[in-house]
């Protein structure tokens, strides 16, 4: 399986007047072409400024320090290395955009233009990348409709016409609009209430199978990840804790802050426990201290973790890195196995029940 | 605590827009020509010197912006002009800030039906076209000078900063923290002034700067068309003089310019002060002019998020040597990926 | 439709404390307006200043307050001003119908073109924030804290006296032409309007430039700007059907509540001109003590703005599909 968008070493920071905020710490994360990867991590964490850095969306005062995003769709490489977006001028970027990524954002009432009819926001996206008459458009634009559910007399309605979870159907419509390769899901479902929440997930997973598109799901809810994706990674204070597939995060977390966030969230069945959380806040991403930024909320925090250098390596005990056809399962930290994760866990739970 | 205040003081002058800065000193100079006016007036505004040469005359030693029709000394009436318009507009927006907070801060906070009539009654206000109002008023008044000016303006010109402290006071009601003073039992009037307002104190400031720049074009537009007294010496009287005497006809340049320049440059450092409050108040207005230069190389708004490595390697040497003065070279220094500072 | 109901309702009960407040200030304000009018107008016949009681107040009216308010709220709405005393004995009427279309005209078109060039300019310079015509701002702001009238001095200087290109004032040259639909008329209009209308337009520019403008900037940091970029629209649809377009919905606002200041801008500088219209109209009964005249001239002005702003709102709820779902006051 070829990568289908590669990030390598990505660093984005925010130029301040009171200085550079370093958003995104070289961050290494691989998509492979059908795959769902999930991106998990608190507000702040730096998910959705790795997402929009490698596309390049981005506001002025953001900028990329460094890395590179290989995309490798065929479309563009045809057969030939992956393009790096970040080497890309704006018109190789434009002729990129959505039909080769594309993005599902978080609130669909403000992605949306409000002055716009959803048969014309749609029109927008299929036109601005493939070449149809006015008329295979419109049956383009309602057969997209159709994909998620939505009734064609919808389409000549008003975004704020429409119920939040029909907006973000037709937020992901559009994404779908040119055929992508790449879907990136920011917090798509956030905002909506359980129910529509699993209805949505599960179209949207459905749609994956039968387009055959890879999805990068970005979200703060491990829970959900667990159930959609291949594989997760972890992020905190713009840097990558741990990556692995769902089953090794579910069953064998690695980093301690993995373990916080898998306990954050009770399970449905078992004997009833406090929930441990996990206290203090994220740490001032202008002046970053040396070492881990976990250390302030760690309960297995030593000196030595001042000095950690931040690579991810294989997590002890799981198969290894480097072995074809095996996910590898890797960890920020190197002195915290998945079982003391574990003990040190119960004990936090112990001190406060 | 002073010593707080001072440093964010110092902090936000710091990152205020070359404008705005203009605009405080250009108001401060008038000010202080306002304050040290009588002291520093060569004459009498309304002495006449009746001189031959001195009729009309041209700027000299004698007499700095030269004289009027009737010999009077132009500086002087400038100065008097400015002091009385800045007294009188500085007091109107002082009435009006007062009406405009009590307004908008009750209607926001009682609601219901007293949110509705006030809110009715400012809007009836504000869509009623001002000046002529402000016109017939005076007509029907029998005296004409200050006061009723000051009255009539301030009747009028409440109803802007109102309609604009009562949004605000709505969104900041419904905040967490205000429900917090709310169930701790603190009193309606405590919240109202330690909470509410300290969180409105930009949109209470530009509010007073808009409204002196009303009370001074409304006044001086008054005193234009001869509606006040015509008899003191504020620089609409000044203009009504000019256009009476036909100074343009004649070409008396030096008697009407210095005036409206005046009341011009006034007008404009008020501006120039509301934008920076506005980029104080607003700062998405602020971020937009901050941040829109990166690495020298200026980003629009729809350009892709710039790549440091690729930005780096477009300057040319001239660039980069210009480049070396300009405060964001402290931040460029560092390439990608290692230390920034 | 019910947006549209309650504006208008809106507008009514504005129009009604109008004509209210014109009813009473006269009667409330402290000196006796009659006594006035006797020393100024000495040769009326008592029946005129009987009307004129009963229109402004004062010792020879008749009938309770209450009857004299319903007799006026009649006259209003009939547009019966009654007689002009500047002028005895031609009516109200008469008088303000031939001021008004030189008004309209003049200050119609002068503030729609303002406003039509700022928006457009106001566009571009916020959507290249920070650019060469963003910065040209402050300068353009200059022209907007002049007076109008001090403006209108400077240009007639220039223009008029220095160098005889334009009148310097009046309506039409009465030696050359009069009143009616010929073309020698028409163009004498012009040429005679197009100082003050010039002044309008340079003096209010930089106020509608300067407010799309931080419209704009707001606008283009909406989610729906970078959702359109990163469907790869083209820079063209993103400026004006995804930023402008929602931008205009302030503007066209903002446009409604400024229309007063405009029309008073206006007014003072058909003075500065001696140009035929209301305002000198205003200002001539003002200084006659022209009462009748007065609060004539107040109430169309008035009513003028009031469906002016009734227009905007109108405009607004056709550009704005979720108006029509809000709260109109």
């Amino acid at each position: 399986m070829s990568p289908i968008l590669e990030i390598r070493d990505l660093s984005v920071a925010y130029r301040t007047p009171d200085g550079d905020v370093r958003a995104v710490e070289q961050v290494n994360l691989t998509l492979n072409a059908g795959e769902v990867v999930g991106l998990c991590g608190e507000s702040g964490s730096g998910k959705s400024t790795l997402a929009y850095g490698a596309t390049r969306l981005l506001r002025p005062p953001a900028v990329v320090t460094g890395g590179s995003v290989l995309y490798g769709g065929r479309r563009i490489t045809q057969g030939g290395d992956p393009a790096d977006l970040l080497a890309m001028d704006q018109r190789e970027l434009r002729a990129m955009r959505w039909r080769e990524v594309a993005i599902v954002f978080q609130s669909a009432m403000n992605a949306l233009n409000p002055v716009l009819r959803i048969q014309d926001q749609l029109l927008d996206a299929v036109q601005a990348h493939l070449k149809l008459s006015r008329h295979d458009a419109r049956e383009k634009v309602a057969s997209l409709l159709d994909l998620v559910g939505i009734p064609r007399t919808r389409l000549r309605s008003y975004p704020h016409e429409l119920s939040g979870g029909m907006r973000q159907r037709v937020m992901i419509a559009m994404a779908l609009a040119a055929d992508p390769e790449v879907v990136i899901m920011d917090e798509p479902t956030t905002a909506l209430d359980v129910v529509v929440q699993r209805d949505i997930l599960s179209q949207v997973v459905e749609l994956k199978e039968t387009l055959g598109f890879a999805i990068m799901f970005i979200t703060h809810d491990l829970s959900l990840l667990l159930e959609l994706a291949d594989r997760i990674a972890v992020m905190y204070a713009g840097r990558l804790m741990e990556t692995g597939s769902s089953r090794d995060i579910m069953r064998d977390a690695a980093h301690p802050y993995t373990m916080g966030l898998l306990n954050s969230f009770p399970a449905l069945h078992g004997p009833r426990r406090t929930l441990a959380g996990i206290p203090g806040s994220p740490p001032d991403l202008r002046n970053p201290k040396p070492g881990c930024p976990f250390v302030p909320r760690c309960p297995h925090a030593r000196p030595a973790c001042a000095e950690v250098d931040m690579s991810l390596a294989p997590v002890s005990g799981s198969a290894g890195a480097g072995v074809p056809g095996v996910v590898s399962h890797l960890t920020a930290c190197p002195f915290v196995t998945p079982q003391m994760s574990q003990e040190g866990q119960a004990s936090q739970e112990g001190v406060l029940s | 605590m002073a010593s707080s205040v001072v440093a964010s003081t110092a902090n936000i002058w710091r990152n205020l827009p070359v404008k705005a800065k203009v605009g405080v000193f250009l108001f401060g100079f008038f000010v202080l020509a306002a304050i040290i006016g009588p002291m520093v007036e060569p004459y009498d505004p309304g002495f006449q010197n009746t001189a031959a040469n001195a009729l009309s005359a041209h700027p000299s030693a004698q007499h700095l912006f030269g004289t009027t029709q009737l010999g009077q000394d132009v500086l002087s009436q400038v100065l008097t002009g400015i002091r009385l318009t800045l007294e009188l507009a500085l007091l109107v927006g002082v009435i009006v800030t007062v009406i405009s907070v009590l307004v908008g801060v009750t209607a926001a906070f009682l609601g219901g039906i007293w949110d509705d009539v006030l809110s009715l009654l400012t809007n009836v206000f504000l869509v009623i076209p001002a000046l002529p109002v402000l016109i017939v008023l005076l007509g029907y008044l029998p005296q004409q000078g200050q006061t009723p000016t000051i009255l009539v303006l301030s009747l009028l010109g409440w109803p802007w900063g109102a309609r604009v402290i009562r949004v605000q006071t709505l969104t900041i009601r419904n905040r967490d923290f205000i429900a917090a003073s709310r169930e701790s039992g603190e009193k309606t009037w405590r919240i109202i002034i330690f909470d509410i307002i300290p969180n409105e104190i930009s949109l209470i400031a530009a509010s007073f700067v808009n409204t002196v720049l009303y009370a001074i074009g409304a006044s001086v537009a008054l005193a234009f068309i001869g509606l006040t007294d015509v008899n003191s010496w504020s620089l609409g009287t000044v203009l009504y003089w000019v256009q009476q005497d036909d100074a343009v006809q004649s070409n008396a340049w030096w008697w009407f310019v210095p005036p409206g320049l005046a009341v011009a440059l006034m007008g404009v450092s008020l501006v120039l002060l509301n934008s920076g409050i506005d980029e104080i108040g607003n700062p998405r207005l602020r971020a937009s002019r901050a941040s829109a230069k990166v690495a020298g190389h200026r980003i629009w708004p729809t350009d892709p998020t710039p790549v440091y490595a690729q930005l780096a390697a477009e300057r040319s040497r001239l660039g980069s040597f210009l480049h070396s003065f300009s405060r964001s070279s402290l931040y460029d220094e560092t390439p990608a990926g290692s230390e920034l500072r | 439709m019910s947006f549209i109901l309650r504006r208008l309702a809106f507008y009514l009960v504005a129009a009604w404390v109008a004509i209210t407040a014109n009813f009473f200030i006269p009667r409330a304000v402290p000196g006796n307006p009659i006594a006035i009018i006797l020393s100024k107008y000495p040769n009326l016949t008592p029946q005129a200043y009987q009307a004129l009681s009963q229109m402004i107040g004062g010792s020879l009216e008749k009938g309770s307050l209450w009857s004299q308010y319903v007799h006026y709220l009649d006259d209003v709405v009939h547009f019966n001003f009654g007689t002009d005393l500047a002028n005895f004995p031609t009516p109200v009427s008469t008088l303000l119908d031939q001021a008004l279309p030189w008004t309209l005209v003049l200050v119609g078109t002068a503030t729609v073109i303002a406003f039509a060039i700022g928006t457009t300019l106001g566009i571009l310079a916020g959507w290249r924030a920070g650019g060469g015509l963003d910065r040209s701002l402050p300068f353009l702001m200059f022209f907007q804290a002049v007076p109008y009238f001090f403006l209108a001095l400077l240009l007639v200087d220039f223009f008029a006296v220095q160098h005889h290109w334009l009148p310097p004032g009046g309506g039409y040259n009465g030696e050359i032409t009069q009143p009616g639909w010929t073309w020698s008329f028409i163009s004498n209009a012009i040429e005679y309007s197009t100082l003050p209308a010039l002044t309008i337009v340079i003096s209010s520019i930089a106020g509608w430039m300067l407010q799309m403008r931080n419209v704009m900037i707001t606008t283009i940091g909406e989610d729906y700007v970078v959702a359109a970029q990163a469907k790869g629209l083209s820079k063209a649809r993103i400026i004006y059907t995804y930023a402008a377009r929602n931008a205009l919905l302030p503007q066209l606002q903002g446009f409604g509540l400024a229309l007063g200041f405009a029309v008073s801008g206006a007014l003072i500088m058909e003075i500065v001109f001696g140009y035929p219209g209301i305002g000198l109209l205003l200002l001539n009964s003002v200084t006659d003590k022209d009462f009748p005249m007065m609060q004539a001239i107040l109430l169309v002005i008035v009513f003028a703005v009031l469906i002016a702003n009734l227009v905007v709102d109108l405009i607004v709820a056709f550009v704005d599909p979720r108006a029509r779902a809000r709260e109109a006051v």
